[in-house]
C-alpha cells in the first residue's frame, strides 16, 4: 500500500506541469474567443500561409535529422574501430556544447555566418567571394545541426558500442566484408539508438523557433515562429494553441511509429 | 594432396609488449580432431584467432593447403568458427543466421533452403527455422552456431571453447554430438578448451600449451600415460608429482627409497621428475609393498575412493575401489611400468619437442 505514496510527487508534478497545460492547450485549441467549440484553429494549419510554414518546418527538420545521422553514425563506427582508451573523452567533447546556453551558441553562430562575419573573412583570404549564408534556410539547418547533434550522437554511440565484438567477428568469419558487416549487422543492431536519435532531433527541430528567429533574420517563418507570434504578437491564444495541437499530432504520429519498432524488437531504448 | 591441411610456422605474437606466443610451430593433418589444451592465458585462443584471421601474427606464417594465408583477411578464408558465446545474430531468425554466410556468397535461394534444412537435421533442430536465437536454450544456440558455420563447407572448423557455457550433462551430450558431426562431415576440427577431460574424450590429437609454448603433442593416450614434463602430467588428470633421482637405467630413488622402473637414458644420479597416477598406486597388505604408509583421509568420489596416505615423507594420492579406514597402516606398491620419469625442465616454460 505504502508504495503508492512514493509515486505521489511525480503524479503531482505530471498533473501540474504536463497534463494540466495540455488540457489548457486543448481547451484553447478547440474554442474560439467567445468560448464556443470550433475546429477552425486546428484546420488553420491548412491555410496556405501555415501550410507553407509547416512544409518548410518539415523540410528543414528532415534535412537537419539526416545531416545529424550522417555525422553521428560514421563517428560511432570510427570510434568503435579505434583502439583507444579514452573514447569517452571524444564523446564528451562532442556533447560539450550541450553544457553551454543554447541561445548564446546560436548568437555566436549568427556572428560567424553574418555578411561581415568570421566565415566570410576566412573565405576572402582564399579569394572566395563572400557568401550570404545568414538569413537562409541553410543557416537555420546549420544552426539546428549544431544545436541538436549531441542528441543524435549519444544514443547512436551507445547502441553501436554495445554490439558484441563476437558478432562482428562472426559476420567476418562467415565471409562478410566491412561494408557488409555495417549494413547487415551494425546498422540493424543499432536501430533502436538510431530511432532514439531521430526522435530526439526531429521533434525539437520541428518545434524550434529561436534558431530560425536568430539565424533566419525573422524572414523565414517556420511553424514554431508562427505559433510564437500568435501567442506573443497577435495575442491569439486560440489560434496558437490550435496550431500547436496540430503540430503535436505530427509528433504523436512519429512517436507511435517509432514505438511500434521498439515493441517489435522488445528491447529498451538506449537513451 | 598435402598431408597437412594447416601449418603454423614459427608464429610469434605479443599484445601490448606481452609475449603471448613465441616461435610456435604446429602441423595439423587433414581430417583430424585436434584440441589445443591449456590453462587460461596459455595462448590457445590466440592461436585459434590467428588461424581464423582475427589476429595477425607479429612473425611467422600460416599455410592452408600449402598456400600462405598469413595476411589473408578473415572473410576470404575457407575456415569457419564456432564461438564460445555462440555469437548468433540476435536480429535474425535461426534460418537467417544459418543462411548468412551463403547469402554473402550469393548462393541461390533453393540451394540455401536445402542447406538450412540439411544443417538443422544435422544438429537435430528441425523446425526451428523461424525462431529467434533469444528464445533458444544455450545448448540449442550452440547447435545453431555450429549449423551456421558448417553450411559454408569450411575446410577447417574452429571451435573456441564451444561447450564452456553449458552445464555438465549437456556438455557430455554435446561432446558425443561433436564427435558424430566430425565423422559425418569429414572435415578438420580444431578445438580449444581448458577442460582436460573434454580434450581426452574427443580428440585424435592433443596439443598441450602453457605460457605461449607447446608443451606436448600427442594422442590422448600418449599425453595421459607418458607426459613429457611435470606441467603436462599435472594438467592432464591428477597425478603424484615427485622429485626423484635417477640412480641408473631402470632404477629411480624417491626420498631414498628405490623403485624399479622401465625408463632408460636419463644418465646416472640425475635429478628427475617422477609422475605416478593415483590409480597406479596399489594398496597392499603389510610386508607386501615397497614402503609403509598410513591412511590420512578418505573421500568417496562415486566410482572410486580418493585416499591420501603418508609414506616416506610424501602425501600419496590413491584412487581405489576398496575402502580403507583413516589411520590404517598399509604398504604401497607401484608397478615399474607405471612410473613415468621426466627430465627436469630447464626453465618454467620450456618448450617440448614433438614426438611421434
Amino acid at each position: 500500500m505504502k508504495r503508492k505514496y512514493i509515486a505521489a510527487p511525480y503524479i503531482i508534478w505530471m498533473s501540474a506541469f504536463i497534463v494540466l497545460p495540455l488540457i489548457f492547450v486543448a481547451y484553447y485549441a478547440f474554442t474560439d474567443k467567445a468560448g464556443g467549440f470550433t475546429l477552425k484553429n486546428i484546420t488553420a494549419i491548412l491555410d496556405p500561409l501555415h501550410i507553407k510554414a509547416t512544409i518548410l518546418s518539415l523540410e528543414l527538420s528532415l534535412a537537419c535529422t539526416i545531416l545529424c545521422l550522417l555525422i553521428s553514425f560514421p563517428l560511432a563506427l570510427v570510434l568503435r574501430r579505434l583502439n583507444m582508451n579514452n573514447k569517452g573523452i571524444i564523446i564528451l567533447i562532442m556533447i560539450l556544447p550541450m553544457w553551454m546556453n543554447s541561445i548564446l551558441r546560436i548568437l555566436a553562430l549568427q556572428m560567424i555566418l553574418s555578411k561581415n562575419g568570421i566565415l566570410n573573412m576566412i573565405l576572402s583570404w582564399f579569394g572566395i567571394a563572400p557568401l550570404s549564408i545568414i538569413n537562409t534556410p541553410g543557416a537555420i539547418v546549420f544552426g539546428m545541426v549544431y544545436d541538436f547533434l549531441p542528441y543524435m550522437i549519444l544514443p547512436i554511440y551507445n547502441a553501436v558500442m554495445d554490439i558484441d565484438n563476437d558478432l562482428i567477428d562472426a559476420a567476418k568469419d562467415l565471409g562478410a566484408s566491412n561494408p557488409s558487416v555495417i549494413w547487415r549487422i551494425i546498422l540493424p543492431l543499432s536501430k533502436l539508438g538510431i530511432i532514439s536519435g531521430i526522435t530526439m532531433v526531429f521533434i525539437p527541430c520541428l518545434t524550434s523557433f529561436v534558431i530560425p528567429d536568430i539565424l533566419g533574420g525573422g524572414k523565414i517563418q517556420l511553424l514554431g515562429n508562427v505559433i510564437e507570434q500568435e501567442f506573443i504578437t497577435s495575442m491569439n491564444w486560440h489560434l496558437g494553441s490550435g496550431l500547436s495541437f496540430a503540430l503535436m499530432i505530427f509528433v504523436v504520429i512519429g512517436l507511435v511509429f517509432s514505438e511500434k519498432q521498439e515493441k517489435k524488437d522488445r528491447e529498451s531504448l538506449v537513451w | 594432396m598435402l598431408e597437412n591441411i594447416l601449418s603454423l610456422n614459427n608464429i610469434t605474437k605479443s599484445f601490448d609488449g606481452e609475449l603471448v606466443l613465441e616461435d610456435l610451430s604446429l602441423d595439423i593433418k587433414r581430417n583430424e580432431f585436434v584440441t589445443l589444451l591449456g590453462p587460461s592465458g596459455c595462448g590457445k585462443t590466440t592461436t585459434l584467432r590467428i588461424i581464423a584471421g582475427f589476429v595477425m601474427p607479429d612473425q611467422g606464417s600460416v599455410l592452408l593447403e600449402g598456400e600462405d594465408i598469413t595476411t589473408l583477411p578473415t572473410e576470404k578464408r575457407c575456415i569457419n568458427t564456432v564461438f564460445q558465446k555462440y555469437a548468433l545474430f540476435p536480429h535474425m531468425t535461426v534460418a537467417e543466421n544459418i543462411a548468412f554466410g551463403l547469402k554473402i556468397k550469393k548462393k541461390d535461394d533453393d540451394y540455401i533452403r536445402q542447406k538450412i534444412k540439411y544443417a538443422l537435421e544435422l544438429v537435430n533442430l528441425t523446425g526451428f527455422e523461424k525462431r529467434k536465437p533469444r528464445s533458444l536454450s544455450g545448448g540449442q544456440q550452440q547447435r545453431i552456431a555450429i549449423a551456421r558455420a558448417i553450411v559454408n563447407e569450411p575446410q577447417i572448423l574452429l571451435l573456441d571453447e564451444p561447450l564452456g557455457a553449458l552445464d555438465l550433462k549437456l556438455r557430455q551430450d554435446m561432446q558425443k554430438e561433436l564427435i558424430r558431426l566430425k565423422k559425418e562431415l569429414g572435415i578438420t576440427f580444431i578445438y580449444v578448451t581448458h577442460d582436460q577431460e573434454e580434450a581426452l574424450t574427443m580428440s585424435d590429437k592433443i596439443v598441450v600449451m602453457n605460457q605461449g609454448y607447446i608443451q606436448q603433442i600427442g594422442t590422448p593416450e600418449d599425453i595421459y600415460n607418458e607426459p613429457q614434463n611435470a606441467f603436462v602430467a599435472d594438467f592432464i588428470g591428477s597425478a603424484n608429482l615427485l622429485a626423484g633421482t635417477m640412480i641408473h637405467d631402470e632404477l629411480v630413488s624417491i626420498n631414498d627409497v628405490r623403485f624399479d622402473c622401465v625408463d632408460k637414458g636419463f644418465g646416472n644420479n640425475k635429478p628427475v621428475d617422477v609422475v605416478i597416477r593415483p590409480e597406479d598406486v596399489e594398496i597392499r597388505e603389510k610386508g607386501q609393498g615397497i614402503f609403509p604408509a598410513v591412511v590420512t583421509s578418505v573421500l568417496f568420489k562415486g566410482v572410486h575412493y580418493e585416499i591420501f596416505a603418508k609414506g616416506i615423507g610424501i602425501d600419496w594420492m590413491i584412487h581405489t575401489t576398496a575402502y580403507h579406514e583413516v589411520g590404517a597402516e598399509i604398504d604401497l606398491y607401484v608397478k615399474p611400468f607405471n612410473i613415468q620419469i621426466m627430465n627436469k625442465p630447464e626453465s618454467e616454460d620450456e618448450a617440448v619437442i614433438q614426438t611421434e
